[in-house]
């Protein structure tokens, strides 16, 4: 079977009936079991998928189908689908099965999605490598001794090796963007509150995002506005209309000021190639008659530390929950309540997820409130202001995704903070809300190449613009 | 500085344990974390309200509706303990 990498060209051949949708499934299922070693997926869905796409056969048999039919997805283990196991790539969720479908997952469903299973991640959304999962790490597809990124791992890996023809993952500090960056496909972030966050499992609630991941910016549009918009189960979701993503992607571009990072150029820490690859886009935008400034964001420095401090406070303050009395992993061996509650936790969070709860519970005790978490949401307040101010003058920023191409397995996770320091580039958009996406932008040197990724930002809601600028360098 | 005896005060707070064999590279990598993040004390944030909500549109209400959205067989149903009724924990007061 063909190897589909939009969603027009799944629609043209079913329109012509040279494929059905239980074909494209089962083609799909042959490929997640050919590629079983990149331990994409915890679950799939065999026979479900299977049935659900004779139903959409049928659907489109008599001309009822939604605008999703022919659609085949994968979810990241972190969203809510009723009657699924959900577990956050964790131990504490062990045998948990979802009592009811969020928001963005039931209107890919309302649209004919088919579903064929949940993706690898890190636990509870927490890491940049999707080495933080109790169902082992994901590989990269372009080099499986190779990191994909994360914490949508295992999302982004099924589009870059053709499992599914999309993935809906959660971006918190770059999970959707990074990967995508890493596997060489498109991940998008919205504008924080654009897409219902109910059926989310919690990681950071005023960072969380839902992102669509796809091979084509048409696709994730598509998602995008299928997904977006108000919802009577989340109070922070925005009431703004729905803009019309599917038709920005085929837009003209007018002209733009454009504004880069210039530490995302300069810097020694980021590659050669990157450096390169970043520098040719902002050529070809200048030569496409657009005004192209280098700037610099004076609190860039002061990024992670602000979002690490404000992630891991309500990190701990959301796993709470997780307790073992009404759902989820129970020690064993546990004579009274306390002891209960932190041995399940003990054994049922992994490393990482323990040391951001303690770092949460630390920033957030009463001697060191203020000091730490308040300061935060200062710094958080001078950084939106400073935003604020760069748009403006600008219409869109510009950096690569991340400073370097996908690392080894193994080779930052003794070392947190080295891990944390690749969220550079990523973290702005979720530390003052922006959307942003990244887009493939060539490869590296290495052999084999590693694809290299190119981050936009727009002011919030602003997803069209964003999509129509993403387009034109492509 | 985070001590061994502070770390234990939080994972307490966390309910969480500190496992002995993690108990020196936890306490070390925490520092490490701290001690990075206090590179906030240098940007002056005299005057500056903190932003305790990241989009202008919080608390989007709707109307308060009494409905049954999980019954309780189906609450139960993850329980790792529980008698039909109820969820089941450890006995609390002797």
């Amino acid at each position: 079977m063909t190897e589909y990498r939009s969603f027009a060209a799944v629609q043209t051949d079913l329109k012509a009936g040279s494929i059905t949708c239980r074909q494209l499934v089962d083609h799909y299922l042959d490929r997640i079991a050919e590629q079983a070693h990149l331990n994409v997926f915890t679950q799939v869905y065999t026979d479900e998928s299977r049935v659900q796409a004779e139903q959409v056969d049928r659907k489109l048999a008599n001309g009822t189908a939604g605008r999703l039919a022919g659609m085949v997805i994968g979810l990241k283990d972190v969203l809510s689908h009723a009657g699924h196991g959900l577990r956050a790539g964790s131990h504490i969720l062990d045998n948990f099965t979802a009592q009811f479908t969020g928001t963005a997952v039931e209107r890919l469903l309302a649209e004919d999605a088919i579903v064929i299973g949940r993706q690898n991640c890190d636990e509870f959304a927490m890491g940049s490598s999707n080495e933080n999962s109790a169902f082992g790490p994901v590989r990269n597809a372009a080099d499986p001794t190779r990191v994909p990124g994360g914490s949508s791992g295992g999302s982004a890996v099924a589009v870059q090796a053709g499992l599914c023809l999309a993935s809906i993952g959660s971006d918190t500090g770059g999970s959707v963007r990074q990967p995508a960056a890493f596997c060489g496909v498109v991940g998008l972030k919205p504008t924080y509150g654009r897409i219902s966050r109910w059926g989310l499992v919690a990681y950071a609630s005023s960072f969380d995002c839902i992102g669509p991941i796809a091979n084509t910016l048409a696709d994730v549009a598509l998602l995008l506005e299928i997904m977006a918009g108000p919802d009577g189960f989340d109070s922070t979701v925005s009431t703004q209309p729905v803009g019309a993503y599917t038709q920005a992607v085929t837009a003209p571009v007018k002209p733009l000021r454009v504004a880069y990072l210039r530490e995302g150029i300069d810097s020694e820490g980021v590659d050669p190639a990157i450096r390169e690859a970043t520098r040719q886009k902002l050529d070809q935008l200048r030569a496409a008659g657009h005004q192209v400034d280098a700037v610099d964001i004076s609190l860039l420095k002061y990024l992670l530390p602000t979002y690490y401090i404000l992630t891991t406070a309500e990190a701990s303050s959301n796993l709470s929950r997780f307790d073992g009395v009404r759902y989820g992993y129970r020690s064993p061996d546990s004579t009274d309540l306390i002891t209960m509650y932190k041995r399940s936790r003990t054994e049922g969070f992994g490393a990482e997820v323990r040391r951001r709860i303690l770092l949460g519970t630390f920033v957030l005790s009463a001697s060191y409130y203020d000091a730490y978490y308040t300061k935060a949401q200062r710094v958080r307040r001078l950084m939106q202001q400073e935003m604020e101010r760069l748009f403006t003058q600008y219409d869109v920023l510009l950096s690569p995704t991340t400073p370097t191409t996908a690392y080894r397995l193994g080779e930052k996770t003794s070392d947190p903070l080295q891990m944390y320091l690749g969220d550079i580039f990523t973290v702005l958009a979720n530390v003052v809300g922006y959307p942003a996406v990244s887009i493939p932008n060539g490869h590296d040197g290495s052999e084999p190449a590693l694809p290299i990724g190119l981050q936009l930002m727009t002011p919030p809601f602003a997803e069209e613009r964003l999509l129509t600028v993403a387009q034109s360098l492509q | 500085m985070i001590t061994t005896e502070l770390l234990h005060k939080i994972a307490h707070l966390a309910r969480l344990d500190v496992r002995p064999e993690e108990e020196a590279s936890m306490l070390g990598s925490m520092n490490d974390v701290l001690t990075w993040m206090e590179q906030l004390n240098e940007v002056d944030t005299e005057g500056v309200e903190p932003l305790t909500h990241i989009s202008p549109e919080n608390n989007v209400l709707r109307d308060d509706v009494v409905m049954n959205q999980l019954p309780r067989e189906q609450a139960l149903v993850n329980a790792p303990q529980q008698d039909g009724q109820f969820f089941e924990v450890p006995k609390v007061l002797e």
